[in-house]
């Protein structure tokens, strides 16, 4: 019946990118041989809507069983039965223009499958696209069907079981208006009402104190970085509030209604929508339940981007949830991708219902249910078994389950993460830098990891509370439709064995899926490093930038200052000078920490009156006395191998010239601020070229790529602070060398190579940076420790004696 | 008082147990019964007034040469070239020897109206000294009236502009030294010989040439022809420096070679335990023994090891000559072997060494692995004459911490070459083939050389031929309380004691062992027949 009444149809498809949009293009071109399959995609910001459907349909490995058949004429098949049209459910006409809408009028069904699936989507967000995308399309239809021949197309639907909201009993296969306990809502105040919420917001979020609010946590989180960077986070902290304030709004909304969520109200609302104006057009909704892993088609265990159980069940399974809110006898209403997808293909063949729009729902709760024990047992006894592993190679146990309610496990997370958060506080504004500093960022991801479960828990906790069993009488009747031909189109639920379908399909495919540690052994996380630093040291790259103080060198410039005013002092004005400098220490940090370039050209102030001669003959001594013993070896290692290695190697520092002069043969390139002097070389105490910092040190790096021709892409910087995050940026390979906090947690969370460079442990070490003294006496430096110790060891020596003379 | 010569002992059931020292510190072992310990001689007596010996080697030259005096004319060139901060060890207390004869030669360089007089430290591919270091070994009346005149020099092995060559020998040997040398009218050469190995033609064709000419001699296969490099007979590190010395003297370069010997006094007495036979420890000496190990154990080890390097020897001048090269040389040798020979009947299976805090290339710095190594196999493996203390294929165990330190001003690519080369291969011969020319000729190493205070990059690649002849001839190595990981590095086995040692080397060599602890320093030279 399928294949007969679908031959010669031209199908259209939308969401074709999503889990079950793929499968079904992938099912009609395989098992429907003589029907041609429309998608309309949306283009991408770069790319177009038929390179999205080459990458993100065909490529995807949904299609190897199909390849696999076709072989050579793939590629051909795929060609002369898929046609791409680019558009948007978002707009009104889909967004098609002349070309699109001609094609449009070819199509003799729609099936609409595109929907903002998340179930934390903003309101504003879901309502476009789930409320009024429905009724979008069907206007398109509607418009174009006059020049029909054969009459107005036929629509199907995807929407969703959920929408027949949270209520106990038997949910029946009726349009909206007609199921139990219906509430009278009107659809256009609630699109009137999302969209008042979200300019609301917006206004909110724009107000004077919110906008210093985000200020002050730009700065918090990524500190000196420069103005632009500050602006562009500021602004991404506001964007971000006002999306949470959305996704809040939307939850708060449906839930008020008495859905689990901002979907499953869109979806509900947008039924009616769809029921009010789709005029002409013939319509037919399918409501599948939770969609999950496939039972066989295009083969078992296919899954397509993370959904709803997955993310939970994998929280589990690595330990971090202890446990999942959920009623034991409760139904899990989950039925396989290919089970829906038969279901819309037969929808499609039977042809709208003449009396009307009609639902059918595809779930297994009325049926085969699933109860949560079961499933709970099924997934426990599974991990057992299979357990995942942590970082150190030691398998995770999972959990014994009690079943608690909600509002427990959701307060038990709330305060692991409260807590979580208040340590993370703390840390983060500690002085602290390379290990310890990604103790920090340890701390941040587990409390978002923690804060991601509170999420599930909050989200997802309904659809294990759910009590409604969702009728499928016309499913069973469509089923009983169908011929033999058709009996690789299963619709019936009660074909499905729980055990089998958890133990030896769903749970092996998401555990690949989720790339988690399936065996023992450490190795994974030294792969990703090894993998990290052959990349940056590969022969193709072009640049490698450097940062200097706590990159390559733990120093800064006021020990360096102290070093060289220390030089041709005596005695205790060398002591008195250091301590002075010291006791400024304090006051001279937070300047830094504001703003990197005028702190550098407030301080620098203190070399005027110097006789740069002189400076320039002590620098070299600073550099061996002092700079060396501070330097990291395995810095100073990386850029001799970037030069072996070809690359351009460029020094950006704050520091001033001469001071670094010792360090220059280093490099290819050196750029360091630089101080004027009078005629008679004495220092001025200004600066002629202004230190590069925060930003202005991306631009550096831009200028001298495209001096050399370069490319930054290819390019690596490494730098050890939030100050040099433009830096960072603006290569393809940052390395986070000893960062200090708010940069380990960048680095963290953006996945760049982290490097941990000391200091050589037995270099020599001094309490104060202060030279070595102008006439080194008859003394050397430690002549009085070994006095003191001559005379501990006598001391200590004699009194031996006269107990031993004692005891005699 | 005469001093008492060394001899060998043999552990029985009343010998207390045995110095080793170990790094900034020290232990004692108690031997297996039938060991052997060898003692080096006291210290033999210092001359009463070496100013006046000094005047008159200048005055009494050795060989073809004469006096001092007649050799200085107005208006010549005179360098005065002296050995470096890698002698004496450990640093002398003042004045240094350097200071006394430096002083003195520049005195009758003045009454004879010479003023074109530079120094120059002869510091062939070793650091740069520092201006305290100079001052130390010259004194602060030498080291103010030449270094702010540029006339102290630090010999510049890479400097394109400072050196000549001078051609090559019959065996092939190019000779480049420092130009300022090769262009005086006499070069005066102030050496310290700690060692039978220092000296003779080795100061100037060494200490003022170039990488280019050093490569000759310092490679694995010289190293592996001298059996020891302390016997000159025995020596192709010797021989080649002798050819080269030769050389230089037939391009008329002249040369007046002042050779020092020290007596080994060599600890200040508070420690003098340290250079004491055990059994003859008094009360006192026990007594320093124990404080100075109480409180070093509650001293973190940098401080020890600052306080170590503090250490200023008491060690004083046993003899002095002056005049030609090879004829001052013979009697300098003599004046070494009489301190430090010790007859030895046979060689053992396991030879013992308690490593100190020092060698010639960490003067005030830390003792990195690989001049762990190099003080082990290189330096202390070879003072013997005839034969090694150990047999072929026998196992040496050496006590010390081998921390994973560097320092890295004066040892940056000690570290390169330790995570680079060491991690891929001990092998001298394949480490001299594949990786010396690129540490040799690394831009930055050489920077940093002739800079700052740092060793030149070939460096450590020396310290490994060092090793060389020991590595050929010994089964085994084992380092005793060292840092496993670093011990490894170098291809050696860990152990954490001596006596977990002795149970390792048996598979080696056998279950009932003849043993040998080498009991230095103070310094000795093993004569074993």
């Amino acid at each position: 019946m399928i294949r007969d009444s679908l031959a010669n149809k031209r199908i259209l498809i939308t969401g074709a990118t999503g889990f079950l949009g793929t499968a079904l293009v992938e099912r009609l071109l395989r098992s429907v041989p003589n029907c041609h399959i429309v998608v309309l995609i949306r283009p991408g910001q770069r790319q177009s809507a038929q390179d999205r459907c080459k990458r993100e349909i065909i490529r995807h490995d949904c299609f190897d069983t199909l390849r696999a058949e076709l072989g050579d004429r793939f590629d051909q098949e795929i060609e002369n039965r898929l046609t791409t049209i680019s558009g948007d459910v978002g707009s009104e006409r889909l967004g098609l223009d002349e070309a699109g809408l001609l094609e449009l009028a070819k199509c003799d069904i729609a099936i609409h499958s595109a929907a903002t699936v998340s179930f934390d989507a903003p309101l504003d967000q879901a309502v476009e696209v789930n409320l009024l995308g429905p009724s979008r399309v069907a206007k398109a239809l509607a418009h174009v069907a006059p020049s029909r021949p054969t009459g107005p197309a036929h629509l199907i639907a995807v929407s969703t079981a959920y929408v027949s909201g949270g209520h106990r009993g038997d949910a029946p296969e009726v349009i909206p208006t007609k199921a139990p306990f219906a509430l009278d809502l009107n659809w256009e105040a609630e699109v009137t009402s999302a969209r008042r919420i979200r300019s609301d917001a917006e206004a909110q979020s724009r107000s004077i104190s919110k906008m210093a609010d985000f200020q002050k946590q730009a700065r918090h989180e990524i500190g000196a970085a420069g103005r632009p960077l500050l602006a562009r986070k500021a602004e991404e902290l506001r964007s971000d509030w006002v999306k949470k304030l959305m996704v809040e709004a939307g939850l708060a909304r449906s839930q008020m209604l008495g859905w689990p969520d901002a979907y499953a109200y869109t979806k509900s609302l947008g039924e009616r929508a769809l029921i009010a104006s789709c005029g002409p057009i013939p319509i037919s909704i399918v409501r599948p339940s939770i969609i999950e892993s496939a039972l066989a088609e295009p083969r078992p265990g296919w899954i397509r981007g993370f959904r709803m159980a997955e993310p939970v069940i994998i929280s589990y399974a690595r330990g971090l949830l202890k446990e999942f809110p959920g009623v034991p006898e409760g139904t899990v209403d989950v039925i396989p991708v290919d089970m829906v997808v038969a279901t819309l293909i037969a929808v499609a063949a039977k042809g709208p219902d003449p009396n009307g729009p009609s639902v059918t729902q595809i779930a297994s709760g009325s049926r085969n249910p699933l109860k949560y024990r079961q499933l709970v047992d099924l997934v426990r006894s599974w991990f057992l078994e299979h357990p995942l592993y942590d970082t150190h190679g030691q398998p995770i146990v999972v959990p014994e389950w009690s079943f608690p309610g909600r509002g427990r496990v959701q307060s038990q997370l709330e305060r692991v993460t409260s807590v979580l958060s208040a340590l993370e506080k703390t840390v983060s504004t500690l002085p602290l830098r390379g290990k310890q500093a990604s103790i920090a960022a340890q701390l941040e991801t587990k409390r978002s990891q923690y804060e991601r479960a509170l999420g599930y828990v909050k989200l997802y906790g309904a659809y294990t509370e759910t009590e409604a069993r969702f009728r499928v009488d016309r499913l069973l009747e469509l089923a009983e439709s169908l011929d033999a031909d058709d009996s690789d189109f299963v619709l019936d639920p009660a074909v499905i064995d729980w055990t089998h379908y958890v133990h030896d399909i769903h749970l092996p495919s998401i555990v690949v899926h989720a790339r988690v540690k399936t065996s023992p052994g450490k190795k994974v996380s030294g792969d990703r490093t090894d993998r990290a630093t052959k990349a940056i040291l590969d022969p193709s790259r072009h640049l490698a930038a450097f940062d200097l103080e706590n990159t390559l060198i733990a120093s800064n410039v006021v020990d360096a200052y102290a070093w060289l005013a220390t030089r041709h002092l005596d005695g205790r004005d060398r002591v008195r000078e250091s301590m002075h400098l010291i006791s400024k220490a304090p006051s001279l940090l937070l300047q830094d920490r504001k703003d990197r370039g005028d702190f550098l050209r407030a301080f620098y102030r203190r070399y005027e009156g110097a006789d740069l001669g002189v400076l320039e003959g002590d620098a070299m001594e600073l550099f061996t006395d002092f700079l060396l013993t501070r330097a990291f070896p395995k810095g100073l290692a990386r850029v001799r191998k970037h030069r072996e290695l070809g690359h351009k190697t460029l020094l950006i520092t704050g520091a001033l010239d001469f001071a670094i002069e010792g360090l220059k043969p280093l490099f290819d390139d050196v750029v360091a601020a630089k101080m004027t002097a009078d005629e008679n070389g004495i220092l001025t105490g200004e600066l002629e070229q202004l230190p590069p910092t925060g930003e202005a040190r991306a631009l550096v790096i831009q200028d001298y790529a495209s001096a050399y021709n370069l490319e930054l892409g290819e390019s690596v910087a490494y730098a050890d602070s939030a100050s040099d995050l433009a830096m960072l940026e603006a290569v393809g390979f940052p390395v986070a060398v000893n960062p200090e906090a708010k940069l380990a947690a960048i680095a963290r969370r953006r996945g760049w190579h982290v490097e941990q460079w000391p200091k050589s442990p037995g270099s020599p070490r001094r309490l104060l940076p202060i030279g070595p003294p102008p006439h080194p006496g008859q003394n050397g430096p430690w002549q009085g420790a070994m006095g003191a110790l001559g005379q501990a060891v006598n001391m200590a020596s004699s009194s031996i004696l006269r107990s031993l003379e004692r005891r005699k | 008082m005469s001093s008492r010569p060394g001899f060998v002992m043999e552990v029985d059931r009343s010998t207390p147990p045995t110095l080793f020292w170990h790094g900034e510190g020290w232990k004692l072992e108690k031997l297996p019964s039938g060991s052997r310990i060898i003692y080096p001689k006291e210290p033999m007596e210092a001359l009463r007034d070496p100013d006046r010996a000094i005047q008159d080697a200048l005055d009494n030259p050795l060989g073809e040469s004469e006096p001092l005096d007649a050799l200085l004319k107005p208006g010549m060139k005179l360098t005065i070239a002296f050995d470096d901060i890698s002698l004496p060890l450990p640093p002398m207390q003042k004045p240094d020897i350097r200071q006394r004869v430096i002083e003195a030669v520049l005195t009758r360089a003045a009454n004879a109206g010479v003023d074109d007089v530079v120094l120059i430290a002869a510091l062939a591919l070793h650091r740069r000294m520092t201006e305290a270091e100079l001052r130390h070994a010259l004194g602060n009346r030498v080291y103010d009236s030449f270094a702010p005149h540029g006339l102290l020099k630090q010999h510049d092995a890479e400097d394109p502009d400072g050196l000549t060559y001078l051609g090559t020998t019959d065996k092939g040997e190019e000779v480049e030294i420092s130009k300022r040398a090769c262009e005086s009218d006499l070069i005066v050469y102030v050496n310290i010989n700690l060692v039978a190995m220092d000296g003779g033609h080795k100061s100037v064709a060494t200490g003022l040439a170039s990488y280019k000419s050093l490569r000759h001699h310092h490679n694995v296969a010289t190293m592996r022809a001298s059996k020891s490099f302390m016997d000159q007979h025995h020596s192709e590190l010797h021989s080649a420096n002798w050819r080269m010395g030769r050389y230089i003297k037939q391009q008329g370069i002249k040369i007046f070679q002042i050779e020092t010997t020290l007596n080994t006094n060599t600890f200040p007495s508070q420690f003098r335990f340290l250079q004491k036979r055990e059994w003859e420890w008094d009360i006192r000496d026990r007594a320093t023994f124990i404080a100075s190990s109480k409180v070093m154990s509650k001293t973190p080890p940098r401080i020890n090891r600052s306080v170590f390097h503090s250490i200023l020897s008491p060690h004083a001048m046993s003899s002095v000559q002056a005049g030609e090269v090879e004829a001052v040389h013979e009697r300098t040798t003599e004046h070494v072997y009489a301190q430090q020979l010790v007859p030895v009947s046979g060689q053992s299976d396991i030879l013992t060494l308690g490593l100190p805090y020092i060698s010639p290339y960490n003067v005030n710095s830390v003792l990195n692995p690989i001049l762990v190594a190099c003080l082990g196999l290189g330096y202390f493996f070879n003072l013997y004459r005839n034969k090694p203390l150990v047999r072929k294929g026998g196992v040496l165990i050496m006590s010390h911490p081998t921390t994973w330190e560097f320092n890295p001003v004066h040892h940056p690519s000690y570290i390169d070459f330790f995570d680079q080369v060491l991690s891929e291969t001990t092998d001298p011969e394949v480490i001299q083939s594949k990786y010396e020319e690129s540490f040799a000729k690394d831009p930055w190493y050489i920077h940093l050389y002739r800079t700052g205070n740092a060793y030149h990059g070939v460096h450590p690649f020396y310290m490994w031929y060092w090793c060389a002849h020991a590595l050929e001839h010994l089964g085994k190595v084992i380092i005793v309380g060292g840092d496993p990981k670093a011990v490894s590095r170098l291809g050696f086995s860990p152990a954490t004691t001596l006596m977990d040692a002795l149970e390792m080397a048996k598979d080696v060599v056998g279950s009932n062992p003849s043993l040998t602890h080498f009991h230095v320093p103070p310094l000795a030279i093993a004569d074993v027949s």
